[in-house]
């Protein structure tokens, strides 16, 4: 029954973390702005959204046998896993829109944009945390 | 907590444009030196950046690997009356570009205030991140 309760919590708190990366990610892109031969990052929120839920709902249940790539034979050829091996999401690279010369792939301009829009949907996935824990707590004290 | 390292990241990035903008301020400040009695007059001077990797791979800073001296030929001015001209009357300056330099300093006061700008943002994320939930 708690389980429930705190659905909506735990899938905004993955959402607030890969939120938190790709902020990660789209800072150092900036900070490489004119570092020559630096191919800028980024994440593919949807996917590693999708990502995070599937090995939430795997994580409790391991199959019998079953090893951590998600195979039951060694000679199984394991799914190409949208994680990196440290868990965390996969990191993609940036199409370069404007070929530079020293080879570095950073559109400042657009890093700007996706760090702004990061950082209000960070913001929002906060909000929607304090909204669920405050309707949680008028629940909890029947006020 | 994984946001802390954008503090890093900038704060590399924020130094490394320092460091530009002071080397392109002795630029400037020396694009009308002359060469001494040795001969050897200024030479404009250019960062060199490198990524560095600061913990994960999501996370990269700069820093400054190298200051290089510019291999451009010295300014040759004809000034006979000036006390260090040659035998031909010519006098050697140094080889900076006021213009170029102006146009660095542009480029590295934007990139500055870029990673300010960053670190001001993750700084009023962290805060509001503190407050969850009150």
């Amino acid at each position: 029954m708690f389980a429930n309760l705190t659905q909506a919590l735990d899938f905004q708190g993955k959402a607030l973390v890969l939120r938190s990366e790709r902020q990660r990610v789209i800072a150092s892109n900036i900070a490489n702005a004119d570092t020559p031969g630096y191919a800028g990052r980024d994440i593919n929120f949807k996917e590693a959204m999708n990502a995070a839920e599937e090995s939430a709902a795997l994580a409790p249940t391991p199959a019998r046998g079953a090893t951590s790539e998600g195979t039951t034979h060694p000679n199984h050829i394991p799914l190409q896993s949208t994680m990196d091996k440290a868990g965390g999401p996969k990191l993609n690279y940036t199409i370069q829109t404007q070929p530079a010369m020293d080879g570095n792939s950073v559109d400042l301009d657009r890093e700007r944009a996706n760090f702004v829009d990061n950082s209000v949907r960070y913001e929002a996935t906060l909000r929607f945390i304090n909204g669920s824990s405050k309707t949680l707590l008028s629940a909890i004290q029947g006020q | 907590m994984s946001m802390f390292s954008i503090f890093n990241v900038s704060g590399s990035a924020i130094s490394s444009q320092s460091q530009r903008l002071n080397v392109v301020a002795s630029n400037l400040a020396n694009a009308d030196a002359v060469a001494g009695p040795d001969g050897q007059g200024y030479k404009g001077r250019q960062v060199v950046f490198e990524t560095v990797p600061m913990g994960s791979d999501a996370s990269s800073g700069v820093k400054v690997s190298a200051i290089r001296e510019s291999n451009e030929p010295m300014k040759r001015v004809h000034n006979p009356s000036h006390p260090s001209a040659d035998a031909d009357g010519y006098v050697l300056q140094s080889n900076v570009n006021p213009v170029e330099e102006m146009v660095n300093m542009i480029s590295a006061s934007r990139s500055y205030q870029n990673n300010v700008e960053v670190m001001n943002t993750a700084k009023t994320l962290m805060l509001k991140t503190l407050q969850m939930g009150q």
